[in-house]
């Protein structure tokens, strides 16, 4: 069947792009596009674990509602850097600059994205950044909350602020030239027949998160060395005290931090569009409004910044747009929900490690999603404002979204990554504990957040304590349920199963070639002849994977 | 047989095309959006400023009235047209690179870099003399903290927020003049190539993409003068 | 498609223009005129010299629609960043409070 041909032929599938040159120099100055998301992979697991660690110490001090593992001081910098790092460094480069990197022109049918020394150039920013931000942790740390707030950052902390802020500066310039380069190679590199309704919807999330990339990073780059001015020269461009109005920083740091949590869970919507489809064996439905919904939420996410106001002394009025406009945000989410449920309506659902994520994405997202709107709500957003129900709400859009988008996303596509298959029992029993483990952690701080329990504090009043022992208890099991992939997928590098071209039968385009793909992606030059998601008897999808196995 | 097509397609192209692009078009039309799309971070980073400046000069209009009319309307109109001109030998660089000229490509290039340094020198004599009259924001420079005693007020200005003027003053022009110190570093390289002969009618993408950044940063500028050089000069003279 | 050449003619018109447009905002600016008209002409002028050098010598004039999108997408992105922020500020004392 003409629509399956594959642009692969068997005998280019020994040398690929892991074992076409070797040594540490042919990794670090690569512009191939794929072991670029590798570098970038290695390095987003490192910050992970280390934005893990605070996390643990943090879920330990909270154990007892005495202040008796962590001074006051401590516990500030432990949650402020377990948020620059997770977000900064780990969530908002997850999966674009890994999936994203290896995919976008996989899927779209090119050999490379657009401009690939700038790409290998964004990594080595990235390292900049992280490494000025390391500085800050091991000099002393910051404790401002990752939000910076003036005046407290500007004119009072004692902590490393400006290195902190420095390393968001930097890594601010590579997440700019990762959503440049992929806006420029999705628009003029996709293969001959790729029409943009042809796109996978991976595609589309990723061309929405690169307008918010390169829309929102320049403003919160302007606000930080703003920032950083007025600590070195003591001057009061948000200081109350000189004239000036430290909710001019607010608005100008949300400007961007809030389009970020779309930064962080649009990719994700994208990877959970390919996984409900395709793990489903049918066609997404409605593929244009899941596509132009996502360009929806990055245009919409822009409108709403001022919920993270509504305390701060902003105008009422401008109170009330916020809150309809927030609300009015959830219509593109809502969209997709609604539509990835009706693509699983009598599918042919196979229940692989890949799909327990998405539909836990589903599930979780949702819950996130809602409790969203509660936060939209001006009244009931006095209420909650700085309890544990905002730190319950954004993990679980932020853990619960997009970190469940990428785990599903990273097993969909190991096999394409490395070449072998993970162990797919061992990957079904770490997604559920990691489930029950973040449920556990999460669910209950909406209940104690929702009683008054404020965010920021090492200690707390005894009732909360049952909360934040079930709380601490989910931690561990969830640390425990992050640590099992990250041994069996390194473990499966050398010793799992070897993986066929198309192991999922499947009609993408990144499943035509190779596993893993030759250096150039594609011998030839697609022609691109189906549509997204058209999907053939197993039998006939078989026939791609097949000239590996007969090699093997 | 769709190998050995790709094959060829390459050995016949210009030399400038990169592996991973199908043709020369492909190619430029890549460079030309990417310099498009960085330009629009461009706009955003620097409208985060504006829209500082748009508030605080609603806040305290005569004391930033005040603090203008302390700035050298003499040397802001003359660095407006040194930079207005360098953007059109620039244009002109472009021009001569089309059309295959390569001396005036080169001597426009040339040309258009000592205009940016002159720029520059003008604004470090500015920058200079806010130095000397203790115009500089903050504690920055232990020997002379602000001092607004030097700056004319205009009658129910504020002498405490007219240091909210120089900031945004200094912010502005120093990301701008940045932003000509990158230009003049990418401008040399692309000099030094192009008095190589890189670039002509076939193959000019560079002095392309480095035009349009050039023109942006005189953009920026086009704003940055009315609005930070003369938003109080009639007061004075009228009143 | 292929690029297109400016005539040299252009540039030399769209230069002139520019310093036209420089002398008059400065002695628009000498002149007190009545409310904030003074502001409205300072930025209409930019606005127009802004446009001239997009339009010509950043080529857009020339260009294909998607460079159009790109560039008025940023400015849309700029109104967005304006209007909402003053939305706050310019309505903060509606209420009898402050």
């Amino acid at each position: 069947m003409k629509a399956f041909e594959t642009f692969e032929t068997p005998s280019a599938a020994r040398v690929n792009y892991i074992n076409a040159e070797y040594g540490l120099k042919s990794w670090l100055l690569t512009r191939d596009h794929k072991r670029i998301a590798l570098l970038y992979l290695g390095s987003i697991s490192f910050f992970f674990f280390i934005g893990g660690l605070y996390a643990m110490f943090i879920r330990l001090e909270l154990l007892t509602p005495q202040g008796d593992l962590l001074a006051s001081t401590t516990y500030n910098k432990v949650f402020t850097q377990h948020g620059i790092i997770m977000i900064f460094f780990f969530l908002i480069p997850s999966i674009p600059a890994t999936l994203g990197n290896f995919l976008v022109p996989l899927m779209i049918g090119a050999k490379d994205l657009a401009f690939p020394r700038i790409n290998l150039l964004s990594w080595y920013i990235y390292l900049l950044g992280g490494i000025i931000t390391i500085y800050a942790l091991l000099a002393g740390g910051v404790d401002t909350g990752w939000t910076f707030y003036a005046p407290y950052s500007t004119t009072f902390s004692n902590s490393y602020v400006i290195a902190a802020g420095l390393g968001i500066f930097v890594s601010g310039f590579s997440s700019i030239l990762t959503g440049l380069n992929f806006i420029v190679t999705i628009h003029t590199m996709r293969a001959p027949g790729m029409t943009w309704f042809r796109l996978p919807l991976f595609i589309w999330a990723h061309y929405a998160t690169s307008l918010v990339m390169i829309l929102g990073t320049p403003v919160v780059a302007i606000t930080i060395l703003l920032l950083a001015f007025e600590r070195v020269a003591h001057v009061g461009i948000f200081d109350p005290a000189a004239g000036g109005d430290p909710v001019l920083f607010q608005h100008l740091f949300w400007f961007y931090s809030h389009p970020a949590v779309y930064i962080m869970v649009l990719p994700s919507m994208g990877v959970v569009s390919e996984l409900i489809a395709n793990f489903s064996r049918k066609n997404i439905f409605g593929y244009k409004f899941v596509a132009f919904s996502s360009l929806a939420i990055a245009v919409f996410g822009f409108l709403v910044w001022g919920h993270h106001l509504f305390v701060a002394s902003q105008s009422v009025y401008a109170g009330m747009i916020f809150s309809f406009l927030s609300f009015a945000v959830a219509i593109p989410s809502a969209i997709k929900v609604f539509n990835w449920t009706a693509t699983l309506y009598k599918g042919s659902i196979s229940y692989d490690t890949p799909m327990l994520y998405a539909l836990g994405f589903i599930g979780l997202f949702t819950v996130g999603g809602m409790t969203g709107l509660f936060l939209a709500a001006l009244a009931v957003d006095v209420h909650v404002s700085d309890t544990y129900f905002i730190v319950a709400h954004f993990h679980y859009i932020m853990v619960g979204g997009a970190l469940f988008g990428y785990l599903g996303g990273l097993h969909y596509w190991w096999p394409k990554i490395s070449g072998r298959m993970y162990p797919e029992g061992w990957g079904r029993f770490s997604a559920l504990v990691i489930f029950v483990g973040f449920n556990l952690t999460f669910l209950p701080q909406f209940v104690a957040g929702y009683l008054g329990m404020p965010r920021r504090y090492h200690a707390y009043p005894p009732e909360f304590q049952v909360f934040n022992v079930l709380s601490s208890a989910g931690a561990s099991i969830l640390g425990v349920g992050f640590l099992i992939p990250m041994i069996y997928l390194v473990w499966s590098m050398r010793y799992g199963k070897l993986a066929e071209a198309n192991p999922w039968h499947l009609p993408g385009l990144e499943w035509r070639t190779a596993s893993p793909p030759p250096t150039e992606n594609f011998l030839a030059t697609p022609v691109v002849t189906w549509e997204a998601y058209e999907f053939a008897p197993v039998e006939e999808m078989r026939v791609i994977g097949k000239f590996r196995d007969e090699e093997v | 047989m769709a190998e050995s097509h790709i094959a060829t397609e390459h050995a016949a192209s210009h030399p400038a095309l990169q592996h991973h692009f199908e043709n020369m078009e492909q190619q430029r039309e890549a460079g030309a959006l990417g310099m498009w799309v960085f330009l629009v971070t461009e706009i955003m980073f620097f409208g985060g400023m504006f829209l500082a400046y748009t508030l605080y000069r609603t806040k305290f209009p005569l004391e930033f009235a005040s603090a203008s009319n302390h700035l050298s309307l003499a040397m802001g109109t003359i660095n407006t047209g040194v930079l207005i001109f360098s953007s059109f030998t620039m244009a002109f660089a472009v021009y001569s690179a089309q059309t295959g000229k390569q001396r005036a490509q080169v001597v426009s290039l040339v040309l258009t870099i000592l205009l940016g340094l002159t720029f520059l020198g003008i604004k470090a004599v500015e920058y200079y003399d806010k130095y000397r009259d203790s115009l500089i924001p903050g504690r920055l420079f232990p020997g002379r903290p602000f001092n607004p005693a030097g700056v004319h007020l205009l009658p129910g200005a504020d002498p405490r927020h007219v240091e909210m003027f120089y900031w945004i003053y200094f912010a502005m022009t120093g990301m701008h003049a940045v932003h000509m110190i990158i230009g003049v570093g990418v401008l040399s390289v692309i000099t030094f190539f192009a008095a190589r002969g890189r670039y002509g009618p076939e193959y000019h993408n560079p002095v392309e993409i480095t035009g349009l950044y050039w023109h942006f940063v005189d953009i920026i500028w086009i704003f940055l003068f009315p609005l930070l050089y003369l938003l109080g000069r009639h007061l004075e003279h009228g009143g | 498609m292929s690029e297109h050449i400016v005539q040299l003619k252009v540039y030399v018109t769209i230069f002139l223009a520019l310093l036209v447009g420089t002398a008059l905002t400065v002695m628009a600016g000498l002149h007190d005129f009545p409310g904030k008209l003074n502001v409205i002409i300072a930025l209409t002028i930019a606005v127009v010299k802004a446009t001239l050098v997009v339009l010509y010598f950043m080529h857009v004039r020339y260009s294909s629609r998607l460079i159009w999108v790109v560039f008025t997408s940023a400015l849309f992105w700029l109104v967005i960043l304006f209007a909402l922020t003053f939305s706050d500020y310019w309505t903060r004392c509606w209420l009898p409070v402050c």
